[in-house]
């Protein structure tokens, strides 16, 4: 019998979604393992999130964009870089989650996380200043002031890519929430494992939930329902799969949705503007 | 068990109040039973079908104005509108969707629903009796339903003493609903027990039994106004007691849950529990409604996912 000191039982973990701020279970009782890396034993297993878990995200998603985009630009980015000073405490959890499922090196691991805090850091930077970068007076015909000002679209679902690239995927959450938008993310199969502590990260830095949403589970299974949903109003696809970029631009046509394709992997102010549209105001000043 | 309750009639005979002892738990069991059916593709359209012919589409608010009162109304003749339907007509499983059994407003607004109703077999339910309390002199609760009556309503939703019922006057409530009742005339009496102040499981019984003895040809659970509002182990019991009273004299009454469904999947659980207590029969808006206002979007939403695959956007519908 393993005594309380006993390395000996080892429970594997099942990691679960993230949605509307808690950790709920798949409604479809479905899962999947994530391996070692390497091996043939079970690092975790994963919820295998349904069509149903997608759409109760979204519903999250859609009741706490509009509070999240009402808050000052300056709270949001107070929030983004409390994310990043949240994973920089679990530095050591997610270097391990990356040793152990994919065979990084420490170093590689360590490097890895540095990229995705600084990614935070660097749209929370941006939160409360892309505004004023952008937006501008225009020059009119007339007795009026002319205003354009970007704001957020709405909902983006974001698709990572086949292959877990985590600086990445965190770069592009921080780009597409420091404007106001609310996220569902589709995370990486190989990766998923990362879900866990990510998502502690997120819900202990005073983000309301349901701003960001994470599922782990197919993307052939979910997302043509993501490209469907009509309250969905932009898709980050990252996949490189043709198949699914056609068919997803085929069922983003009902609501008009922007499809971001295959976003570039780098830190800019361009890739929080492909998630703004722009609002252009005509205010009399008379005569 | 409420042993040796009884009302005397107007003509003078006592009629013991049957009121059955309610388990609790096992209520709790059952109504939760109910919500685990699985009513999937074609059942399930015709289910939110059943549904929206089903509602009382309802606005009680202080701030109701004339104009949010005919929009409702314009709303409860064309659910969805002329786009909707021809985007949805290209799919082979596509129906019309049907209009709602009622819309349910305060006195005042009665003659402004009449008319822009007309012309439909859209009901126009009012409350009255001084809803939701009910805590005024009883000539002036008459006078509202009269009020209400003259000015076209074809159903009255009344709300029964809870003063008295709670200080066990079951006697004045169950005079007060008969009087009420002779005010209405012909026009349908709904009874409405406000189930969130009643504290037990066995009031409920009690009460929904007095209701039906004076005369009620409904009984609802709620005003709205009060939390909480329908539950299932509540209509459970109203149906119950319904059903309990139909074999005892064959008097069929109908059901009204209001207050607090607000989605499809709420609704359906509800039909499920009615077809498996009461049968079909009662799967009709002569004798089930529901009392809602967000439902009929959520429904609308769900009849947009069935039929075209895709979940719906929520401005497709309008507000109100």
């Amino acid at each position: 019998m393993a005594g309380l000191n006993s390395t000996k039982l080892h429970v594997a973990k099942t990691i679960k979604l993230y949605i509307s701020g808690a950790f709920p279970r798949t409604e479809s009782g479905r899962s999947f393992p994530v391996y070692l890396f390497n091996s043939k034993k079970i690092y975790a297993h994963l919820c295998r999130a349904s069509r149903k878990d997608l759409r109760n995200a979204v519903a999250a998603a859609k009741s706490a964009q509009a509070g999240w985009c009402g808050r000052s630009a300056y709270n949001r980015s107070q929030i983004l870089y409390r994310m990043a000073e949240m994973m920089e405490g679990k530095r050591n959890e997610f270097i391990e989650i990356f040793v152990q499922t994919l065979g990084y090196s420490s170093a590689e691991a360590n490097d890895v996380v540095e990229q995705a805090i600084d990614a935070l850091v660097y749209y929370a930077g941006f939160a409360d200043k892309f505004q004023q970068l952008i937006g501008a007076v225009n020059p009119v015909s007339g007795p009026h002031h002319n205003f354009t000002t970007p704001e957020a679209v709405g909902v983006v679902a974001l698709i990572c890519a086949e292959k877990f690239d985590f600086s990445r995927f965190v770069g592009q959450i921080a780009a597409i929430t420091c404007s106001g938008n609310s996220t569902v993310v589709l995370l990486a199969q190989d990766g998923a494992a990362v879900l866990a502590p990510l998502a502690e990260v997120f819900a202990t830095s005073d983000l309301p939930g349901g701003v960001i949403n994470l599922l782990s589970g197919f993307a052939e299974e979910l997302a043509p329902h993501l490209a469907g949903h009509m309250e969905i109003d932009s898709i980050c696809l990252a996949r490189n799969d043709e198949n699914m970029r056609a068919a997803v631009k085929e069922d983003a046509v009902f609501n008009l949705k922007r499809i971001v394709d295959n976003p570039a992997n780098e830190l800019s102010l361009a890739q929080i503007l492909q998630f703004v549209e722009y609002k252009t105001v005509w205010h009399p000043i008379g005569f | 068990m409420q042993n040796g309750i009884s009302i005397q009639k107007h003509d003078g005979v006592h009629v013991p109040i049957l009121a059955e002892p309610i388990d609790e738990v096992m209520l709790g069991e059952r109504a939760l039973s109910f919500t685990r059916r699985s009513i999937k593709k074609q059942s399930k359209l015709a289910a939110i079908y059943k549904c929206i012919e089903m509602i009382d589409l309802t606005t009680l608010e202080g701030a109701d104005t004339i104009g949010k009162v005919r929009q409702l109304c314009s709303k409860a003749r064309f659910p969805v509108t002329a786009e909707f339907s021809e985007e949805l007509s290209h799919y082979k499983n596509f129906k019309a969707v049907p209009t709602v059994a009622a819309v349910c407003v305060y006195p005042a607004m009665v003659a402004t629903a009449k008319e822009a109703l007309a012309g439909t077999k859209i009901r126009v339910a009012s409350v009255a009796t001084a809803f939701p309390a009910g805590q005024i002199l009883l000539e002036t609760r008459l006078r509202d339903v009269r009020d209400a009556v003259s000015a076209g309503a074809d159903e009255i939703d009344m709300v029964i003493n809870r003063g008295a019922f709670l200080t066990g006057d079951y006697q004045t409530v169950y005079d007060e609903i008969v009087q009420v009742k002779e005010v209405c005339g012909d026009t349908h009496l709904k009874v409405i027990l406000e189930t969130g102040e009643l504290a037990t499981c066995d009031n409920v019984r009690l009460a929904s039994e007095i209701a039906m003895q004076a005369g009620a040809d409904f009984i609802k659970t709620s005003t709205g106004k009060v939390s909480p509002a329908a539950t299932m182990p509540v209509t459970l019991i109203m149906l119950q007691a319904i059903l309990d009273f139909y074999e005892r004299t064959g008097k069929i009454i109908g059901m009204k849950p209001a207050g607090g469904i607000r989605n499809a999947k709420q609704a359906i659980h509800y039909l499920c529990m009615v077809n498996e207590v009461m049968g079909p029969r009662w799967l009709t808006p002569e004798l089930f409604r529901f009392g809602a206002s967000s439902l009929l979007n959520d429904l609308l939403k769900q009849v947009y996912k069935q039929i075209t695959g895709r979940y719906a956007y929520e401005k497709s519908f309008s507000l109100d």
